[in-house]
């Protein structure tokens, strides 16, 4: 057995470990909803008595830690149950393996493993839960692990059934430097507007089940209820983002540069140029939506999806299907 | 006003229930219009129209990037082709809707931009605004007593001092009952985001304008070809708005040899180019010969000019002889690659010399194979087993009329084919350094082979290489970095310096003892306030039970806030 073999084998372990951790955290969505749910039927007032509690602490509270200020911010404050445990511990479990994969990979071919598509998806998604994880520790974001982990799963198994490619040494075209500063930054900023597009969508069903709380039209999503409020969650979700739109601009930069040494041009509307060039103007977008008044909230949250679904898009269709000067060696 | 009237921090608009305005006037409604462009709104709307008008332009090709794309385009669509083009389809990124979206946002910028930086040239050399009168509203209040023997001036002066190593601007303020002190920092962030947005306009000035004095041109060499930098040696040369041709810096080029190698281990990725290098030499006017190497993703900087190895391929050399064996025709010929293998395809003319205008469609392949139907094709880019064939037609090469016509492109509508596939007479065939009779006794063709000594059997030298050069000159690149660097750096500071106020304030109480109260206010976003402040109240009332008097008997109690479970 190959290195590259041996790295294929950890890619798929990793993925089984993924999908058991997937299915812990979707456990404890379901634990919290039912948590929630015998909340209510005990004290039928207590939810709605602690979302006015929040709000009114809202402005004043003095903690020192962003974590304390969530654990305290939820409607129904919600601890630790042992399927969410599980399932970071799982997480973190699959993250090592999945770095080995990659490490075995880039071992294999004798260069950095993001060069082609399969690889693009391998090394970005690595990327998404290192960002995870490392935002876990200084922020409690694990009630995200089944949206981490279930983009995670989909995005390899895209990538190693659709794009696998055997090692191949790199085109020309792609022996530089920047091939390893520009799409490792560019892979990193994902990793950051993946995490923001998870917060910015659970705020907007937070925000929705705020308004509908004590109407005769409660959400039915009942976990919400253990999480953050929208007005927190919006906050982190703008942290996260605006350090994915700083990676993303240097990206674009970076990229230039790189294109002015390979083609002769910083800058020439190529489709790929095109589309980061658009995803820097959406996240710019939501970045003063954020500053503009009747915009912040859910609208904003709005447009950091939209940046989201089009670095997808840019990852997933422009590299495959616009003609373009960025080539991706056998995709 | 500094910002929008709409912007986040600007205080909201009075309501206007039930008041009827009077009529604004010209100058009013041109004020009206200035305030309405400059808002944040129309900012924001704007940006998002920008995105949304970039996507077209990678929906279909576009002339500055493709110019091929277009014209198969208009071929495959003849009738939506001509509507597009009507849109300025083809040309997104220079059309007037696209071009009016982005310099109607940039003049709202620069309409942001100036008033902002006034006030923030103001904010400078201000003091730090007075202590407020209540501070138990701001964020992170929190109270303090300070030690026994600690008057309320020394207190503040202490926490003038602390502030101060924290790069805090400081101002005293003294009331009969109390004593403060207000404190700002972070003024850093505004600079940075004025240094953002201005950097962004000059960029756009330095890429609208600056691209205007440089040039671009192409130019294929032969191995063993020199060129020299002026404007009639180029295959074909693109000079921006304002270039001046005397510009040009006449060095010469010379094309030594080209290096390909092939991945021959990794059967995945066999006859997979590795490498390409261009080993040339340059002679700069009245300077010595320097040699150099041109590849891929590192091009060659010399003579205010950079050139970048653009494509590759062979340059089969061709003679041909007449019938008494006099050579009309010899040269070297570029022939265009069909396939990663380098099965290429090249054009003869011989306008002269024979007894009739004779034209060669000639096939090169570099490792010839056969296919079961009996057609050729290459199996490998390298030198393995060279063949050339040459399909040969007679007639009107269509030189005569003035018109240009392309050396990669032969016209046999008019001609008549000597030897085709579908001819009586088959293509000739030749290995380097072999001579074939044209039909109908017009004369002769030799392929020559490159090295002619070389060991029997070694065909790895035997046809030249060519490579196509791109020579591009742009004085503005150093801008654009420069202005692009700000841009980043701008960006950096402006979202990550946090600007905040802080303010300490002492009051004594009946009982003689002094309440210190401490609190903050973030302008803009700003997650670290609430610890900012406690940090503060600690440092200070640490500075002052050092320096309190021995006698003080009780230590800081931390009244507290009453949300803080911590």
């Amino acid at each position: 057995m190959n290195l590259n073999e041996l790295s294929i084998l950890s890619l798929y372990s990793a993925m089984a470990v993924y999908a058991l951790a997937f299915i812990a955290f979707a456990i404890d969505l379901a634990k919290r909803s039912s948590a929630v749910g015998a909340a209510e039927i005990a004290a039928p007032a207590t939810a709605d008595a602690a979302s006015v509690g929040t709000k009114a602490a809202g402005g004043t509270a003095t903690l020192n830690r962003i974590s304390a200020r969530i654990a305290n911010d939820a409607a129904t404050p919600y601890g630790r149950s042992a399927s969410l445990r599980v399932g970071v511990s799982l997480t973190v479990l699959a993250w090592a393996v999945h770095l080995v994969a990659a490490v075995l990979r880039g071992i294999a071919a004798e260069r950095v493993p993001w060069a082609n598509m399969y690889e693009f998806a391998m090394t970005g998604t690595l990327l998404i839960v290192t960002v995870y994880l490392i935002v876990l520790t200084r922020t409690d974001l694990r009630f995200l692990g089944t949206f981490v982990t279930g983009l995670v799963l989909i995005l390899l198994g895209i990538g190693a059934l659709q794009y696998y490619v055997e090692v191949a040494p790199l085109p020309p075209a792609l022996q530089s430097v920047w091939l390893v500063i520009h799409v490792f930054v560019a892979s990193l900023g994902t990793g950051f507007f993946a995490l923001g597009f998870a917060l910015s969508f659970v705020q907007l069903l937070q925000a929705r089940r705020e308004e509908r709380a004590g109407t005769a039209k409660p959400s039915r999503l009942k976990f919400l209820q253990t999480l953050p409020s929208a007005f927190t969650l919006e906050n982190l979700a703008y942290r996260v983002n605006i350090i994915g739109f700083i990676l993303w601009t240097f990206t674009l930069m970076a990229g230039s540069v790189w294109a002015e040494r390979a083609w002769g041009r910083y800058w020439g509307w190529d489709t790929k140029e095109v589309w980061t060039f658009i995803i820097w103007v959406i996240y710019a977008g939501y970045i003063h939506a954020r500053a503009t008044r009747g915009w912040r909230g859910s609208r904003s949250a709005w447009l950091a999806i939209i940046g989201f679904a089009a670095v997808m898009f840019n990852f997933g269709i422009v590299n495959v299907f616009f003609k373009g000067l960025h080539a991706y060696s056998g995709l | 006003m500094s910002r929008p009237s709409d912007h986040i921090d600007s205080a909201p608009a009075p309501a206007r229930d039930g008041i009827t305005q009077p009529k604004l006037g010209f100058v009013g409604t041109l004020r009206w219009f200035w305030r309405q462009l400059t808002s944040m709104r129309t900012a924001l709307f704007l940006l998002l129209l920008l995105a949304i008008a970039a996507v077209p332009g990678s929906l279909v090709p576009q002339r500055s990037s493709d110019p091929n794309g277009v014209t198969q385009y208009f071929a495959d669509n003849p009738d939506l082709a001509p509507v597009l083009d009507k849109i300025q389809a083809f040309d997104v990124y220079s059309s007037a809707w696209f071009s009016s979206i982005y310099l109607l946002l940039f003049i709202s910028l620069i309409g942001c931009v100036i008033p902002r930086t006034k006030h923030h040239l103001q904010a400078l050399r201000a003091q730090p605004p007075k202590t407020p009168a209540r501070l138990g509203r701001l964020a992170g209040f929190t109270t303090r007593t300070a030690p026994a023997g600690t008057d309320a001036a020394s207190a503040v002066a202490a926490a003038r001092t602390v502030l101060k190593q924290g790069r805090y601007r400081v101002a005293l303020f003294d009331s009969p009952k109390e004593i403060s002190v207000s404190a700002e920092r972070g003024y850093l962030r505004e600079t940075g985001n004025l240094v953002f947005h201005s950097a962004l306009v000059g960029l756009l000035v330095v890429v609208g304008f600056g691209s205007g004095f440089g040039f671009s041109g192409q130019r294929v060499l032969v191995e063993g070809q020199t060129f020299v930098n002026t404007l009639l040696a180029y295959d074909s040369f693109n000079p921006g708005r304002f270039f001046n041709d005397t510009g040009l810096d006449p060095y010469t080029l010379t094309l030594d040899d080209f290096e390909v190698s092939y991945e021959t281990q990794n059967l995945e990725a066999f006859g997979q180019p590795v490498d390409f290098t261009a080993g040339v030499t340059v002679t700069p006017r009245g300077g010595d010969a320097k040699p150099g190497a041109v590849r891929v993703n590192d091009p060659l900087r010399t003579g205010g000019t950079s050139i970048y190895l653009l494509g590759n391929g062979y340059a089969p050399t061709i003679t041909v002889r007449d019938p008494e064996g006099t050579v009309v025709f010899t040269d070297s010929v570029p022939f265009l690659p069909q396939d990663a293998n380098l099965t290429s395809l090249g054009i003869v003319k011989v306008p002269d010399g024979l007894a009739d205008q004779v034209g060669l469609v000639g096939f090169f392949y570099p490792t010839q194979d056969e296919t079961t139907t009996g057609s050729y094709f290459s199996s490998f880019p390298d030198l393995e087993y060279p063949v050339l064939t040459l399909n040969v037609y007679s007639g009107d090469l269509g030189l005569n009329d003035g018109v240009p016509t392309s050396v990669y492109a032969l016209d046999t509508d008019h001609m008549e084919p000597l030897a085709t596939r579908t001819s009586d007479v088959k293509p000739l065939e030749l290995k380097p350094g072999e001579t074939q009779e044209l039909p109908n006794g017009l004369g002769s063709v030799t392929f020559e082979n490159a090295t002619p000594d070389a060991a029997a059997g070694d065909t790895s030298g035997s046809v030249l290489r060519f490579a196509s050069f791109d020579i591009h000159h742009d004085p503005t690149q150093g801008w654009v970095l420069l202005f692009a660097s700000l841009v980043l750096g701008g960006l950096l500071t402006s979202l990550f310096v946090p600007r905040r106020r802080l303010w300490v304030k002492a009051v004594e109480q009946p009982d003689g003892s002094v309440r210190l109260e401490y609190a903050g206010l973030a302008r803009g976003e700003d997650p670290g306030l609430e610890s900012a402040v406690s940090a503060l109240a600690d440092r200070h009332t640490a500075l002052l039970e050092r320096t309190a008097p021995a006698a003080a008997p009780t230590g800081p109690a931390p009244v507290g806030n009453p949300t803080d479970p911590a």
